[in-house]
């Protein structure tokens, strides 16, 4: 039930060569979603291209910018990795937010437990694996209650997410929170805990970038991205949790467990949702708040379906969507009439274009590849 | 005993006021879920709901008007995950989360636009807001002859029992020569209006204008009941009164000392629904078993 019913969310090739329906579709449905995003930027009286200018310099147009817009992709390409694994085993995990906030609960543990004096990559190692411990446990009974007990995930990750944010609330005000302090947040961190920012790190080689958010969780995302890719196409674990996506009973006679496949899945699933709490409690706020994860599990679920669950095209879309975030709050700067909500708008378009209507062209951009003799004769097809 | 009432009187009262655009909501899913049409966006339809009807009501000062918009704003949204799903086979869940996004980011970016007051309506006059009747509101009143209402469509009509065969069994539906696709655009319009108008209640009857957030987790909180009632009227209504019923309980009893147990965090009564929800679905209080073709597109063989 909570397979992902259309093995098209993968790409699947159809008669056109496979780059149309990894490559040119998602493209087809990306502009159409930005094109409908420019009529909402218009319906609030300004104008779409003016709009666009200010979006792309404020992602890219300098260093700074750059820098913020890696640090949100960092949080994406965690999220979105997750909800790739997921969907990977036919499973459609809607938990990242929950499991980010878990996952941060972890890191900050592991912070606020580590006396002065150690070296930062003790931290960070340490930081980085509770994390996942974490998100995955968080994910783990979702996927243990799929498997065994047939509760639909879509739902119970629904459910989870809430309480997850129940959790850390009352966590926050009545448990962590810094003594004789009002607002419910932890007490920082000492700097030997942090996750190092990228400007630092690269003043170790010499390398001088301006101060931003972007820390090391960058690589470490990058790392899972490659480990992604390994485990899933190079492991008998990622064949076993792709048969099960496909086809849950042909792996039944091929001797694989669905059961432990799922179970596997959400596991991962979350422990790499988990690390987009990393890079927010670690690597920026160095303390522990509250809805520090803001979204980005959500953002998570667009930028897989973007990316065609594959770490390449993941990277790719979390880029696109970092420079979403990032040139979005330029924008409300620059216009009166447009604030960050805007950049969600265009969000939640291209999710519905590049998932839910993701074959909408297909018919269409698939005719013009027929070859010329076959289409003729394609009247059957409608 | 004066004391017992006095208690009671205030915490029913409450309940009531919780439990109407949940019971609204929960409705609102439960004419899709049963057409087999899986409706994560209850939460995003109610946003769209709640912030159409407050700048209707508030431009034309009138809360009628603004309902009207409120029902409009939620069957277009609606409309759109037929299209996605029912004409085009899209995946149901991505297109309720698609839904549930885009209302999360047009209401406050027009809102913003539109009234430059940071994401919210101003406050509606009390004659922009829909009418008290006997002592709760009008909508109050119509959500209680809802119930009834679903209960007898659903079991009693040639409609219900059809939206009942298309979630079911959706090939023995199109074999008998009824349109699948219209059965379930038709219940995706009554989804529409229902969330559209509990989106409505949130603005412009029980409050006095749309805010950020206004929903806060409402549409799923009716989802959760829906499922905690078996996709079955009379036991959705029940469950919504049992949700809000924690709800109103929760804000009672913030930081009061309990005999036996102590003072109970707020965010643990605010868990229970969740919780509740999930153990059901589980199988470890009762079984919760969805319509047998929900979530799965259906494709007419030719």
């Amino acid at each position: 039930m909570a397979a992902v019913e259309d093995s098209g969310l993968a790409g699947a090739p159809g008669r056109a060569p496979a780059w149309v329906g990894l490559a040119l579709l998602p493209l087809l449905n990306l502009m159409l979603a930005l094109a409908l995003s420019g009529f909402v930027v218009l319906a609030v009286g300004e104008s779409p291209w003016a709009a666009l200018t200010v979006l792309a310099w404020g992602a890219f147009g300098y260093p700074e910018a750059v820098g913020f817009t890696l640090y949100y992709a960092t949080g994406f390409i965690f999220t979105g990795l997750a909800v790739a694994m997921a969907f990977h085993a036919g499973l459609f995990n809607i938990g990242g937010e929950g499991q980010a906030y878990l996952g941060g609960l972890g890191a900050a543990l592991v912070a606020l437990a580590m006396p002065e004096g150690w070296p930062w990559p003790v931290a960070a190692g340490l930081g980085v694996a509770a994390a996942a411990l974490f998100g995955g446990a968080w994910a783990f009974l979702p996927g243990w209650l799929q498997a065994k007990r047939g509760s639909h995930v879509v739902i119970t990750t629904i459910m989870f997410n809430f309480i997850a944010s129940a959790l850390m609330t009352w966590l926050l005000v009545d448990v962590l929170i810094k003594p004789g302090q009002q607002s419910p947040e932890s007490r920082e961190f000492t700097p030997n805990a942090w996750m190092p920012s990228m400007d630092r790190a690269l003043g170790w080689v010499g390398i001088e970038v301006p101060a931003s958010p972007l820390n090391l969780s960058f690589a470490v995302a990058l790392a899972c991205c490659a480990l992604f890719h390994g485990f899933v196409w190079h492991t008998r674990w990622g064949y076993a949790l792709r048969v099960v996506g496909q086809n849950e009973r042909a792996a039944v006679y091929a001797g694989i467990s669905p059961a432990r496949a799922v179970i596997l899945a959400m596991m991962l699933s979350g422990a790499l949702a988990g690390l987009a709490g990393v890079n927010e409690v670690l690597g920026v706020q160095h303390r522990l708040i509250l809805n520090f994860t803001g979204g980005v599990g959500f953002v998570g679920i667009a930028v897989a379906l973007m990316g065609r669950n594959h770490p390449v095209g993941i990277v790719l879309a979390a880029l696109l969507f970092g420079a979403l975030y990032q040139g979005g709050s330029e924008l409300s700067f620059e216009f009166q009439t447009i604030n960050r909500e805007m950049v969600v708008v265009i969000q939640g378009l291209v999710i519905l274009f590049a998932g839910a209507m993701e074959n909408l062209f297909r018919p269409q951009v698939e005719r013009l590849f027929r070859p010329k003799g076959k289409g003729e004769g394609g009247a059957w097809m409608t | 005993m004066d004391d017992v009432i006095a208690l009671l009187l205030p915490l029913a009262g409450a309940t009531v006021r919780v439990a109407t655009p949940l019971v609204l909501a929960a409705l609102a899913g439960l004419y899709s879920e049963r057409a087999g049409v899986v409706d994560i966006a209850l939460e995003g339809k109610m946003l769209a709901g709640a912030f159409f009807a407050a700048a209707v009501a508030f431009q034309a000062g009138d809360p009628w008007l603004g309902l009207g918009a409120g029902v409009a704003a939620g069957v277009a949204l609606a409309l759109v995950h037929g299209y996605a799903c029912v004409s085009h086979g899209g995946n149901q869940v991505v297109s309720g989360m698609a839904i549930n996004i885009l209302a999360a980011g047009l209401a406050p970016t027009l809102a913003y636009a539109w009234f430059q007051l940071g994401g919210q309506t101003p406050l509606l006059p009390n004659g922009a807001r829909l009418p008290n009747v006997g002592g709760a509101n009008v909508l109050v009143w119509a959500t209680a002859a809802l119930v009834p209402l679903t209960a007898w469509v659903l079991y009693r009509t040639r409609f219900g029992l059809r939206l009942r065969a298309v979630g079911e069994n959706p090939a023995a539906v199109d074999t008998a020569g009824i349109s699948v696709a219209g059965l379930r655009y038709r219940a995706l319009v009554i989804t529409g209006v229902l969330s559209g108008a509990a989106g409505a209640y949130l603005s412009i009857a029980h409050g006095a204008g749309f805010v950020r957030d206004m929903t806060a987790g409402k549409g799923f909180l009716a989802l959760a009941a829906l499922i905690f009632g078996k996709w079955r009227p009379w036991p959705t209504l029940a469950a919504c009164l049992l949700f809000a019923f924690t709800d109103a309980v929760q804000v009672r009893l913030q930081g009061v000392e309990l005999p036996l147990v102590g003072t109970v965090p707020v965010q643990f009564i605010q868990m229970v629904p969740y919780v509740l929800t999930v153990l059901l679905l589980a199988g470890f209080v009762g079984r919760a078993v969805a319509p047998k073709a929900s979530g799965i597109p259906f494709v007419k063989e030719h």
